[in-house]
Parts: structure tokens; C-alpha cells; sequence
């Protein structure tokens, strides 16, 4: 179990490592970062002062080694824009990205999952198609997409709800639901084969032969088995939520991580461009670790098959 | 009256019927076997009688418990028979066990459902229930999981978990093919010990011949989802009528001579959409004659005394009038 424990630290930290890496050297290659921030008119002099100044005149694997040193040392640099600590730029517009991704998680679970279970309890009946259309509607259409239909119709046509900024609780509405239908309909057509695979094993007659009810052999045999595909599937969920934020906050001009990501990105903010993707690849592993916990009590398997 | 009474029970499954005109009977207490190759709808016909197919399956016919006809009756009546009065185990234990609840819990289930108990009172019964079905180390093994025991183990869990509901007939759909051979006779004994310790009725569904022979005292021939012959085991082995029942015969392996599958007879059992108007074993027959392509015979009784039946033209003394009647 220890073993077990220390091998999968090992590679959520390469894991991390490798993300960092790669975004560094991407970054470096793409453009630089002196013509990017500094006015077009700068004299080659205020050039060459802000790279020295920000060590982009040494080799690329100096400059490297001297930022995983700082990450080490828990030192992320600072903002080539404003000269701000990294760690404080990114920190606060962490509780501004979770306004609107946990709640859009939560839609992927209530709608989703059900949606799924419904639909296989009710196998090839009108329900389910509808249910799969929907679902089949839900992830075709790409966010932006939906994005802007619900824009032009809730806030340009009806005028009802905001199109963008985030004064108040009713600005999430519009890039909550743009967020979390995506999601929804994947989970829904997971949880949907998922409980249609459980539907078709011996166990389920087995409790129909000793007289339970079907509504109890629905909650007691077939939800909880189903449940373990469909936990591995919310973990994917949340990286997909990370990617929809970026497109959903730069639409709906919601001041999180994601809109921080793309103004940096073009501005090549190196620093705050790697600070934030060293943050989702933490979000990814810690979102895979807490799927494998959940997976190892959903499951009593998981353990004898671990020790083999 | 019988306690099980299954009448002219036809199964389709969309397509021809995969199970046709079957009768079958229990008797109280009484051990029966039903025989047949794979495929020959002996599983379906006792899902068929304890609603256990899926709904868009058609079932026609009348199935009796204690006289009452069951057969689509709704799940509610259903419910309070199924693991009650008529308990059913299966072929493979690991996977008609669930995998993600202790087994304990699995028994305690029925002992909840169909006698009220709960708490310290159920696991005390399931426990003195594993210790019937002969599972060592009782208290500890109620706490594992399925894939935690062995197949005889989970078997014997199974088992078990019939008993919980005190039933009055067990169908048991195979109980020791998917176990290894010193398993499957102790899965047999068990079943012995426990029909004379509770006095249970018992259906045994097998392919093989002499397993029926060892635990039961009447069994089925089936072929193709139909009863092709019936009778007492002891009229059945030493005066065969039906030829697939002389080959059923044929094919048991000598006493202490090597294991071996029913494959002596040629050809395999056809799909239910294969079987024509003829007798469904005709292709495979080599007694035949060319009128056993065109009218599917009907069970005739040769012995009343040996409760002894069978469906084959030239076992039939034909008279001109039967003729007729057969080719109607
Ligand atoms: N769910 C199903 N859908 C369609 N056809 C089925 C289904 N279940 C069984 N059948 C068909 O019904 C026929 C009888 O099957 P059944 O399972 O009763 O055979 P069996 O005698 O129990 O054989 P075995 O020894 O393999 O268990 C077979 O031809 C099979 O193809
Ligand atoms: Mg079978």
C-alpha cells in the first residue's frame, strides 16, 4: 500500500514536471516576450535592459534550470506586466474561476448522472431517445457556439440575463450553464452505458431471483456498481472543465484564470502563462488522486488487485 | 396437486420460439432433473416461470404454484415468491454473487426481506446458515467479498442464500459446471444433505445425465425447447425410448473412466429459427425415418407406473388414426 502510495506521488510529480517543462520550452520558442510587452517604439537599449533584466539572454537551459530552482524554492517569479508576485496574480483569480466551474460541476452531476440512469433504466423507450438526443446536442455543439446562441437569445433578444462581467451572482448564470451542459451530456451518456453494461450481469437477476424489488435492485446492486465507470469519468470531467473555462470566461468576459491565461498568453506573460498551467497540472493530478481514492472505496477489488 | 406446475409454456424471444410447449411438474419435496444439451432452453424455460426475462420477451402458457397460476403475475405477487417459495441459483457463482457487497450482506437480504429479520438477529442466521452450506470459519467469511472466496465457496454463498428465504423448491440452473470436478461433488452432496434435512423440492438443470441420476428421482429430456422425454431416472436409464436420450447415455463416461462433454452425438442442437415443422432432433437421428422431416411429434406416454413419456414417431405404436392425427 505504502509502495502503492509513493509510486503514484512519483508520477504525479512527473507528470507535473513534463507539463512544466513542455509549456517552458513552447513558450521560449514561440515569440519573444521583450517585443510583446514593451511598446513598438522602445530603443534597442530599454530591449536589451529588459532582457537582461528578466535573464532572457541566457541559453534556454539556464534559464530553465534557474526556474525550476525557484519552484523548488516555492518562488513562481513575478509578472513581466506589472512586476507582481505570480503566485498573488494567480491566487486571486482562483475563487473567480471556481464561481463558475464548481457550480458547472455540480451541473454535470445532478443533470448528468441522472439523465444517464434514467435513460437506461428505460432502454430504447421515447424517454431515452430524447434523453440521448439531448445529450447527443449537449456535446456536439462546442461551447462557444452555445455561448453566444444563449447570449443572443437571453440577453440580446429577451434581455434577461447579462452578457458578460461579474458584479453580481446573475452574470455566472449565462457561463455556468454554457460550462456545465457540455459535461452533462458526456456524463450522461457514460452513466447511461455504464448502468446498461451492470443491467445485462448475472448479479442483478440474482437479486431479482431473491425477491428484491426491482427498485431496490436498481439502488442497492445496480447504482452502486454502475458508480465506479462513471467516478473515473467525473475525474476527466474536471480537465474538460478547465479547458471550458478558458473559452467560456474569454465569451462571457469573466475575470478568472482562464481570461488571465489567454491576456497572458498574448502578451507572452512567461511567468504567469507557467504559474498558471503549473496550477492545472496540479488540479489534474489531485482531481485523478481523489478518482482513485473514491474508486478504491467504490470498489473492494481495487486493493487485492493492487497487491497482486 | 404438484407444488410447480409448468403447462404449455412457449418462450419467443422475437423470432421462432426458443422454448415450445413444455410441461413440466414438481411434486412436493420431490427432486427433479431437467437434461439437454446447451441450448435447449432448460434455463429459459425456469426464467420464463419466475419472470425473470427481460419484458419484451413473449411467454405463453400457465405456470402453477400450489394451483395458483403465476405467470405475469405482477411483480409485487412476484416479489414475495421469488426467494420464498421458489429460490433459483445459478451457473456461474462469481458472477451472480455482486462484487462490491460482502456476502453476508447478500444473505442478510433475504433473511430481511422474506422473514423480517435485521440486525444481530439476521447475521446470527447467516452465519449459522454458512455453517449448514459448510463454509468454514463462518463469522469471518460473511465479512469477504466474492472475489475474495473460491468458486465453491461462492457457490456454497449461493446456495446459502436460497436457504435464507426456508423455500419451499430450488432451482439449481447448473450449480457445478463452472466448478472443477472434486468441487462439484461436494456442491452435490450439499444439495443431498440439505433435501433431507428440510425436505425441500429441488430441480436440478444439467447436461449432465449422471448428475441428475445421483441427486434426483424423475427428470426432463430437453431438446431444441421441447420435452422430448420424461420419466422416473431408473426407467429412464435402464429403457431410453428417445434416440438423443440413448445418446445422452452413451456419452457418460464409465464409472472411474476420464471426464468427458457430451459430444458423442453428431451435429449440434439447432437454433430455435432453424427448427422446422419435423422432429427438431430428425437431423441428427440416425433411427429416422422420412416421416419424422415432416410432423414434430407429441410426448406419448409408454409407462404410467414410471411416469414415463417420450416424444419419437417410432416409439409410438402408430396406429392409422395417430397418423392422421400427427400429420394434422
Ligand atoms: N436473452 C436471450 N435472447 C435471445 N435468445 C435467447 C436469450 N436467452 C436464451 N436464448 C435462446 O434460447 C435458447 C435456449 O437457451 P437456454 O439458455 O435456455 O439454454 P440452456 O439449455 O440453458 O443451455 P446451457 O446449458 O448453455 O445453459 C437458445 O437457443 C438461446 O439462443
Ligand atoms: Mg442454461
Amino acid at each position: 500500500m505504502l509502495i502503492f502510495a509513493l509510486s503514484r506521488l512519483l508520477r504525479a510529480f512527473i507528470t507535473i514536471a513534463l507539463v512544466v517543462s513542455f509549456a517552458f520550452v513552447a513558450l521560449r520558442l514561440s515569440g519573444d516576450p521583450a517585443l510583446e510587452i514593451l511598446s513598438s517604439d522602445a530603443t534597442p537599449d530599454a530591449i536589451a535592459a529588459f532582457r537582461s533584466a528578466w535573464g532572457l539572454d541566457d541559453s534556454i537551459g539556464v534559464q530553465f534550470l534557474r526556474y525550476a530552482q525557484a519552484v523548488f524554492a516555492g518562488e513562481l517569479g513575478h509578472s513581466m506586466r506589472d512586476g507582481r508576485d505570480v503566485l498573488t496574480v494567480v491566487a486571486e483569480r482562483i475563487p473567480v474561476t471556481l464561481a463558475i466551474t464548481l457550480p458547472a460541476l455540480m451541473i454535470n452531476i445532478v443533470i448528468g448522472i441522472p439523465a444517464g440512469v434514467v435513460a437506461a433504466l428505460n432502454r430504447n423507450t421515447p424517454l431515452d431517445r430524447i434523453l440521448m438526443a439531448g445529450a447527443v446536442a449537449g456535446f456536439t455543439v462546442p461551447s462557444y457556439v452555445l455561448g453566444f446562441g444563449l447570449v443572443l437569445i437571453f440577453s440580446v433578444w429577451l434581455g434577461w440575463l447579462p452578457s458578460g462581467g461579474s458584479q453580481s451572482w446573475i452574470n455566472a448564470v449565462l457561463p455556468v450553464f454554457t460550462l456545465g451542459v457540455g459535461g452533462a451530456a458526456i456524463l450522461a451518456r457514460y452513466t447511461r452505458s455504464a448502468v446498461l453494461e451492470v443491467l445485462t450481469q448475472s448479479y442483478v437477476r440474482t437479486a431479482s431471483a431473491k425477491g428484491v424489488p426491482w427498485r431496490h435492485v436498481v439502488e442497492r446492486h445496480v447504482l452502486p456498481n454502475a458508480a465506479i465507470p462513471t467516478v473515473t469519468i467525473i475525474g476527466l470531467m474536471v480537465g474538460h472543465l478547465v479547458a471550458g473555462a478558458v473559452i467560456v470566461e474569454s465569451i462571457f468576459s469573466w475575470p478568472g484564470i482562464g481570461r488571465l491565461l489567454v491576456g497572458s498568453v498574448v502578451s507572452r506573460d512567461l511567468a504567469v502563462v507557467q504559474g498558471i498551467l503549473l496550477l492545472v497540472a496540479l488540479t489534474m493530478v489531485i482531481a485523478n488522486m481523489a478518482v482513485d481514492l473514491l474508486y478504491g472505496m467504490l470498489d473492494p477489488r481495487t486493493l487485492s488487485r493492487r497487491h497482486k | 396437486m404438484a407444488l410447480v406446475e409448468i403447462e404449455n409454456l412457449t418462450v419467443t424471444f422475437g423470432g421462432a420460439p426458443a422454448v415450445r410447449n413444455v410441461n413440466l411438474a414438481v411434486g412436493e419435496g420431490e427432486a427433479i432433473g431437467v437434461i439437454g444439451e446447451s441450448g435447449c432452453g432448460k434455463s429459459v424455460t425456469w426464467l420464463a416461470a419466475l419472470g425473470l426475462l427481460p419484458g419484451h420477451v413473449a411467454i405463453d402458457g400457465q405456470v402453477r404454484l400450489a394451483g395458483e397460476d403465476i405467470r405475469g403475475a405482477p411483480p409485487k405477487v412476484l416479489d414475495r415468491i421469488r426467494g420464498r417459495r421458489i429460490a433459483m441459483i445459478f451457473q456461474d457463482p462469481a458472477s451472480a454473487l455482486n462484487p462490491t457487497k460482502k456476502v453476508g450482506r447478500q444473505v442478510t437480504e433475504v433473511l430481511k426481506l422474506h422473514r423480517g429479520m435485521g440486525g444481530d438477529a439476521a447475521w446470527a442466521e447467516a452465519k449459522r446458515l454458512f455453517d449448514q452450506v459448510g463454509i468454514p470459519d463462518p463469522a469471518e467469511r460473511l465479512k469477504a467479498y466474492p472475489h475474495q472466496l473460491s468458486g465453491g465457496q461462492n457457490q456454497r454463498v449461493m446456495i446459502a442464500m436460497a436457504l435464507a428465504g426456508q423455500p419451499d423448491v430450488l432451482v439449481a440452473d447448473e450449480p457445478t459446471t463452472a466448478l472443477d470436478v472434486t468441487i462439484q461433488a461436494q456442491i452435490l452432496d450439499l444439495l443431498k444433505v440439505i433435501r433431507r434435512d428440510t425436505g425441500m423440492a429441488l430441480v436440478l438443470i444439467s447436461h449432465d445425465l449422471g448428475v441428475v441420476a445421483e441427486v434426483c428421482s424423475r427428470a426432463y429430456v430437453m431438446y431444441a425447447g421441447t420435452v422430448v422425454e420424461e420419466g422416473t431416472v431408473a426407467s429412464l436409464f435402464s429403457a431410453p425410448s428417445h434416440p438423443y436420450t440413448r445418446g445422452l447415455l452413451a456419452a457418460l463416461p464409465s464409472l472411474g473412466g476420464p471426464v468427458q462433454r457430451l459430444r458423442s452425438i453428431p451435429g449440434s442442437v439447432p437454433h430455435p429459427n432453424e427448427v422446422g415443422s419435423g422432429c427438431p432432433f430428425a437431423p441428427r437421428c440416425d433411427e429416422g425415418i422420412s416421416f419424422c422431416q415432416r410432423a414434430s411429434p407429441p410426448l406419448r406416454q409408454l409407462s404410467v407406473e414410471f411416469r414415463h413419456a417420450v416424444a419419437c414417431l417410432r416409439r409410438h405404436s402408430i396406429a392409422i388414426g395417430d397418423m392422421v392425427e400427427v400429420a394434422a
